[in-house]
């Protein structure tokens, strides 16, 4: 075998196991607790159904809006939805839901089998809005107050512990 | 008192695996003799203590035994103990004394059974493998220890996943981890077979059972796994060509190619750094796997908690692995001048390899792009079905026709003296396939494609073997896996084209009506089990062809620990066709949304699978008889 060839070939496996190094590290560095009472960052969501966007000032409204990252290809999405159905019932919080990297068909399909819980809906076709916000997997969900300041940040599914908690901050 | 026990024994473990290193080491000054017998006892009781070890994991699982943290986390009092005992490699730490015993078993035997190879070579791979075992071992009691204890102990488990309580996923990780953890054999017996300069084909007989074995466990494991996801995850498909699915594939694809090589190799000791090559690929890929889906760096529906720490010793030991194998096979590499006759088996053999090798590139491809794109550029993109099935699909119509005429070819040089019966074989083939889509009128070139070349596979195959029946020298493994890997094909291509999915918003008492169907929502009821809470519907499915009736069950299960909500598909099977339904509630309405799918041959994908890994398992068979 050729010098070249056997260097080239140890460089790109240097290569692939320092890109695997870094997506490591960039684990680590997934902290939420360092986003609490900060504020939410600019964003531009496009609606579901419409092309108009959905940006900070539209959340002002609310008292609270718990924003929500879902899919329909995402199995835990399906095992939080019933306690997403739960909290839509709460007079003082509207759910924002952005559907992640999803199909329009698809997800349709999601909300008309298991209900829907979200006062609007915005899509994030690509993931890149999503990434603004610090979402790595989904679900992921990020409960904010009137004044955009992130109260609290849930990182997989909710759960029935999560419900009661988002329930004590909203009243 | 378990968690001492268990980490004594892990500790045993580790001392008897460097006395093993250091007195293989001492037996290599003497090269001639046999090997001593200390180290076959050391072999022997550690193969034991492990497995002592990974009894006492499942004891304290079994009595719920909550003062070890895997226990507590992965368990709870109230499970069935099926899934208390399967809990204990239904997790992280659990799965790595998994692969700990496989290393260590695995280990032993191939001391035992490779009697007529060199001392030196066998002694070598014993040295390796126990280096690979320490290495877990080291991960297994600093890193994830199953065994770390909980003060004071909390009365209750948390519980598992409700959607890992499932027979089919209690056996899946078991088979697939004698799968990927048996190909460490033949990348120690590789490591050896390069140090000590063993490249003479018998070297190919001491692993290709090897081969054959893991081959054929993970081809089982990836089975049971996706026929889990086919009735558990509830989107009625086989294959999603999810990243963890992925995985398991990579390996795959890599044996498949390792023991085709290694029918030249032996027959006509050429290939040799290929096969070297191969079976170093192989388990760098399984413990790259297991790298990807442990480290928590892939999105996928596999929910496995990830942490960093883990990812990194994984990583580690993937580099060790890696640059430690090239600098070997850089430093013991030759150029091999095959010569080889274009129409000669050695080159459909090795034209199989490309077509392996050609997939593992593309799966490797698609399930790593996201983590480089995401790491280089901070772009997030997800690979999905389409990408692969453009790529993949076209490709499988010239395997098939390759791998149909392949095993026909004679070794050194061939002359084609039976292309008659090919094109008869082609004829007949075109003329089932436009029967198929004329009465069932469906059509599309590349479905017809996949069909015509499934089928022209099947046959060949078949016209094969009664040929070498005739003539006494049946070769029923080759036979069976290669007409069971052309039904496969076949049946996926009929399952995609005639599939029928249909989805309703339906209440109590309604019905309806879609093609030859009528679907009518019968009753509601709610059940309770030990673990859970079901509402279970039952709905009659009348074919109004035949008016046949079939009553399908789905479920809305309600589990309590921890309290998740999994909807269960009601599945109706026969020879002919699934009918495969799932119900969920709409909140405040009494309607329920229902899924209806036809799949039809569904069984038959599963039976063509088994058959292949039966070819498989025949392959061994009549190897251990030969030898």
């Amino acid at each position: 075998m050729q010098k070249a060839t056997k260097v080239l070939i140890i460089l790109f496996l240097i290569f692939v196991i320092s890109i695997f190094y870094i997506s490591l590290n960039r684990d680590t560095s997934y902290n939420t607790s360092s986003l609490i009472n900060k504020e939410l960052p600019e964003f531009e969501i496009s609606f579901f159904n419409e092309k108009k966007f959905y940006k900070n000032n539209d959340l002002k409204k609310n008292n609270y809006t718990l924003i929500n990252f879902w899919a329909s290809w995402c199995a835990p999405c399906r095992t939080e939805h019933p306690i997403l159905m739960k909290l839509s019932q709460e007079k003082n919080l509207k759910i924002f839901g952005v559907n992640f990297k999803d199909k329009k068909i698809h997800a349709d399909q999601f909300l008309k089998e298991l209900g829907n819980p979200y006062a609007f809906i915005g899509k994030d076709i690509n993931g890149k809005q999503s990434v603004r916000f610090g979402i790595y997997g989904i679900p992921e969900s990020i409960l904010i107050n009137k004044n955009l300041l992130i109260m609290k940040k849930f990182v997989g599914p909710l759960s029935s512990d999560d419900l009661s908690q988002i329930v004590e901050i909203i009243n | 008192m378990l968690s001492n026990l268990g980490n004594s024994i892990l500790f045993l473990c580790v001392i008897l695996s460097l006395s093993i290193i250091y007195f293989a080491n001492q037996s290599l000054k003497t090269p001639e003799g046999k090997i001593s017998k200390i180290i076959y006892q050391f072999s022997l009781v550690q193969s034991c203590l492990i497995i002592v070890c990974f009894f006492t994991l499942i004891a304290a699982f079994i009595v719920s035994d909550f003062s070890l943290i895997t226990v507590y986390q992965n368990s709870h009092t109230s499970k069935p103990i099926l899934y208390k005992i399967s809990g204990t490699w239904g997790n992280h730490e659990g799965s790595l004394l998994l692969w700990a015993i496989i290393l260590t078993i695995f280990s032993f035997l191939f001391l035992v059974y490779n009697n007529n190879h060199p001392k030196k070579f066998r002694l070598l791979t014993l040295i390796v493998q126990n280096i690979l075992i320490l290495g877990f071992l080291f991960f297994i009691l600093f890193n994830s220890n199953p065994f770390s204890s909980l003060v004071p102990a909390p009365n209750e488990g948390l519980g598992l996943n409700p959607i890992l309580q499932d027979p089919a996923l209690a056996i899946h990780p078991p088979l697939l981890y004698i799968g990927f953890v048996g190909s460490s054999i033949y990348f120690s017996a590789a490591i050896a077979s390069l140090i000590s300069n063993y490249s003479s084909n018998s070297f190919s007989l001491s692993i290709k059972n090897w081969v054959l074995v893991s081959w054929c466990f993970q081809s089982l494991g990836i089975l049971v796994g996706s026929i889990w996801a086919y009735y558990e995850l509830g989107w009625g498909g086989f294959w999603f060509w999810d990243p963890v699915e992925n995985a398991s594939l990579l390996p795959w694809f890599a044996m498949t190619a390792l023991f085709h090589s290694l029918i030249v190799f032996e027959r006509r000791n050429i290939f040799y750094f290929w096969v070297i090559i191969l079976c170093l690929m192989t388990f760098i890929l399984s413990v790259m796997g297991t790298f990807l889906v442990r480290s928590g760096i892939l999105n996928s529906v596999h929910t496995f908690a990830s942490d960093p720490s883990r990812g990194l010793y994984i990583l580690s030991f993937l580099s060790l692995m890696i640059f430690g194998s090239i600098f070997l096979l850089f430093k013991k590499y030759k150029t091999e001048n095959y010569n080889l006759n274009q129409n000669s088996k050695e080159t459909f053999i090795l034209i199989n390899n490309w077509f392996m090798m050609f997939y593992l590139v593309t799966v490797l491809l698609g399930t790593i792009y996201p983590i480089f794109t995401d790491a280089i550029t901070n772009n997030q993109i997800s690979v999905g079905p389409p990408f692969y099935n453009t790529i993949i699909i076209p490709i499988v119509v010239f395997f098939l026709l390759f791998m149909a005429v392949g095993p026909r070819v004679k070794w050194i040089k061939n002359k084609f003296e039976d292309l008659k019966i090919y094109i008869f074989i082609l004829i007949g083939s075109l003329l089932i396939n436009f029967l198929i889509t004329y009465f069932l009128e469906s059509y599309s070139i590349l479905s017809n494609l996949i069909i015509i070349s499934a089928l022209f596979l099947i046959s060949s195959s078949l016209v094969d073997g009664i040929k070498e029946l005739k003539k006494n020298r049946l070769d029923y493994a080759r036979i069976i896996s290669h007409a069971s890997f052309g039904f496969l094909v076949l049946f996926i291509g009929l399952n995609d084209i005639f599939s029928i999915e249909k989805d309703y918003n339906i209440k109590l008492g309604e019905t309806k009506k879609f093609e030859n169907y009528s679907i009518k929502f019968q009753t509601l009821d709610l059940k309770e089990f030990s673990n859970y809470k079901a509402v279970v519907g039952e709905l009659e499915v009348l074919n109004t062809d035949t008016n046949k009736k079939n009553i399908l069950n789905p479920e809305i299960r309600i589990y309590d620990n921890p309290q998740t909500l999994t909807y269960e598909a009601s599945i109706k099977s026969n020879f002919l066709r699934d009918y495969y339904l799932t119900m969920s509630n709409i909140d405040r309405s009494d309607y329920y949304n229902i899924k209806f799918q036809r799949k039809p041959l569904m069984i038959w994908i599963w039976i063509s699978v088994v058959m292949i890994v039966i070819g498989g398992f025949l392959r061994i068979f009549t190897n251990a008889k030969s030898n």
